[in-house]
């Protein structure tokens, strides 16, 4: 099983610029922990102190909120893609 | 004015960003605000240098982020304050205000104002387009204001907007991308788009600029009031920016000596099918959970609100409250407003005032105490939801003689020495007959 996770531009500059990557977690929380070993620089901005997905990061599963498919507890699907979005991010270049 | 007296700042980890479109921090991804340097602007301003300026938002242009040399020429803003003793007297209130900018130009909602200082920067920035995605009274705004300005404009709205929104963003010559799906699909579309083209968004990458428009209303509360604050203030919430901002230009007029300090407390509106924040308000929780709108009031149908964090903290650090009302109620108090004020407001007045009547029920808004609700939008813009709330009248023929047997009959029928079927709507008694 793999999912693309979709990086904009906006945190590129933590991932070396990398705009996708490809990997088979099967949750968020296991997503987050690839992204974390993959890219240190990015591992404070996914999730806060108490392990939930900070306030300003908007996770997309296949263009829906993740927080409506069960957030943490959702089990990705073969080929999902998902999409990680600054809140309001966008443009400043 | 010079650029040196505002800057873009980190709403959480505090670092500054100068002056560019960007909405968020590189650093920690979090919101990013306008800023003042109050200490130079202090001198520069006083109640009488602002009353003596043309009645429109940019007479409070110290306050807001204007590029130098921008001398802008739509004269928007600057809405009448009314009061409202009908109104107050219907549902409770002896010092109600409506600040009513279902008549703000040029397109008849508080949209206008944003987009105006908006579209400021997005000059500077030498941006030729601008875009915004939006639920309707943002997209007529920046249509219209682009048309004048000379931009080209892409407006994003969720398919299902009401057909005067529509037609009132297309008419000023706008690219209309309509969306399947809901405004924070749409959103989130233009956030991704936003990253791939060069374009000023008003909400998305020139949104700290954009909000500031906001503050003007509470500006103009302030001096309509006679250079006072009210007591407390009505505010309707989508993305949760135009209550934050309501707040922040009290905050200023405070700081700056314009008015004397004084508590006020703040209220947000929602329509219960659409209600992440006084959801979240009324369970005492900090954070917002997203919901998929289901309501009426579409202006207002934002699931995911951006500032929907900064208006819970607002709302709850003022001491106010936040509630929702129904579609139901929605429509019976866009009749009310109407039948009681000679005010015809959309969905998201009538959301106002609904919420308005319930605080008052609940007793967090006294009587006495000064009351402003913000009617943000026109009725002429959502005319499809009192669908149904009218008989068509058989036309008669034009002879006295015809009108008179009208009268007749109007006169010993259902209106016969009542007033108006105010607020029932339909056949519903919405609102219990001991508040009427």
């Amino acid at each position: 099983m793999s999912i693309t996770v979709q990086i904009p531009t906006a945190l590129r500059r933590l991932t070396a610029g990398t705009p996708r990557i490809t990997c088979a977690a099967s949750n968020l929380p296991e997503l987050f922990s690839v992204l974390d070993t993959q890219f240190p620089d990015l591992k404070p901005h996914l999730r806060d102190e108490a392990g939930q997905t900070r306030r300003f990061l908007n996770v997309y599963v296949n263009e829906e909120d993740i927080r409506f498919l069960g957030g943490n507890t959702y089990a990705f699907q073969d080929g999902d893609e998902v999409l990680l979005v600054p809140s309001i991010a966008g443009g400043a270049r | 004015m010079t650029t040196s007296t505002y800057h873009l700042r980190c709403r959480e980890c505090g670092k500054t960003w100068g002056n560019q479109p960007r909405s968020i921090c590189e650093d920690c991804f979090s919101p990013l605000e306008v800023t003042y340097d109050y200490d130079s602007i202090r001198p520069l301003v006083s109640r009488e240098l602002f009353a003596s300026r043309a009645p429109n938002l940019w007479r409070y242009r110290e306050l807001l982020p204007l590029p130098a040399g921008c001398q802008p020429s739509l004269p928007t803003g600057f809405t009448p304050l009314l009061k409202a003793p009908q109104l107050g007297e219907r549902i409770g209130s002896c010092n109600l205000y409506l600040k009513n900018d279902a008549v703000c130009l040029p397109t008849l909602s508080f949209k206008d104002r944003v987009v105006a200082v908006a579209l400021a920067n997005a000059r500077h920035f030498g941006f030729d387009t601008v875009a915004c995605s939006s639920t309707g009274n943002l997209a007529n705004a920046v249509a219209a204001q682009a048309a004048r300005e000379g931009f080209k404009a892409w407006i994003f709205i969720p398919s299902d907007l009401e057909p005067a929104k529509i037609l009132g963003t297309q008419v000023f010559g706008a690219q209309l991308v309509r969306i399947n799906g809901n405004y924070d699909q749409v959103n989130r579309l233009c956030s991704q788009i936003a990253d791939e083209h060069r374009w000023g968004f008003v909400n998305v990458n020139l949104r700290p600029y954009y909000a500031e428009g906001s503050k003007t209303v509470g500006f103009e509360i302030a001096e309509q009031l006679g250079w006072r604050l009210p007591d407390n203030v009505v505010v309707p919430m989508a993305g949760g920016s135009l209550i934050t901002k309501i707040k922040k230009a009290f905050d200023e007029l405070i700081q700056l000596g314009l008015v004397d300090p004084k508590p006020v407390k703040f209220f947000g509106a929602q329509a219960t099918g659409c209600s992440p924040i006084s959801t979240a308000v009324k369970q005492y929780c900090k954070e917002i959970e997203p919901q998929r709108p289901a309501t009426i009031a579409r202006s207002l149908a934002i699931g995911n609100p951006a500032d929907g964090h900064y208006a819970v903290k607002a709302i709850t650090s003022s001491g106010g409250w936040s509630e929702d009302v129904s579609d139901t109620e929605v429509v019976a108090s866009i009749q009310l407003l109407a039948e009681s004020e000679g005010i015809f407001t959309e969905t998201a007045g009538g959301v106002t005032v609904g919420t308005a009547r319930k605080l008052i029920r609940q007793d967090r808004i006294l009587p006495e105490e000064t009351t402003v609700l913000c009617i943000t939008g026109n009725g002429l813009k959502t005319t499809d939801v009192l669908a149904g709330k009218y008989e068509t009248e058989t036309p008669i023929a034009p002879k006295l003689r015809e009108f008179e047997a009208l009268l007749e009959s109007k006169l010993s029928g259902a209106f016969a020495g009542e007033t108006p079927a105010l607020p029932v709507s339909g056949d519903t008694p919405v609102f219990p007959a001991e508040v009427l």
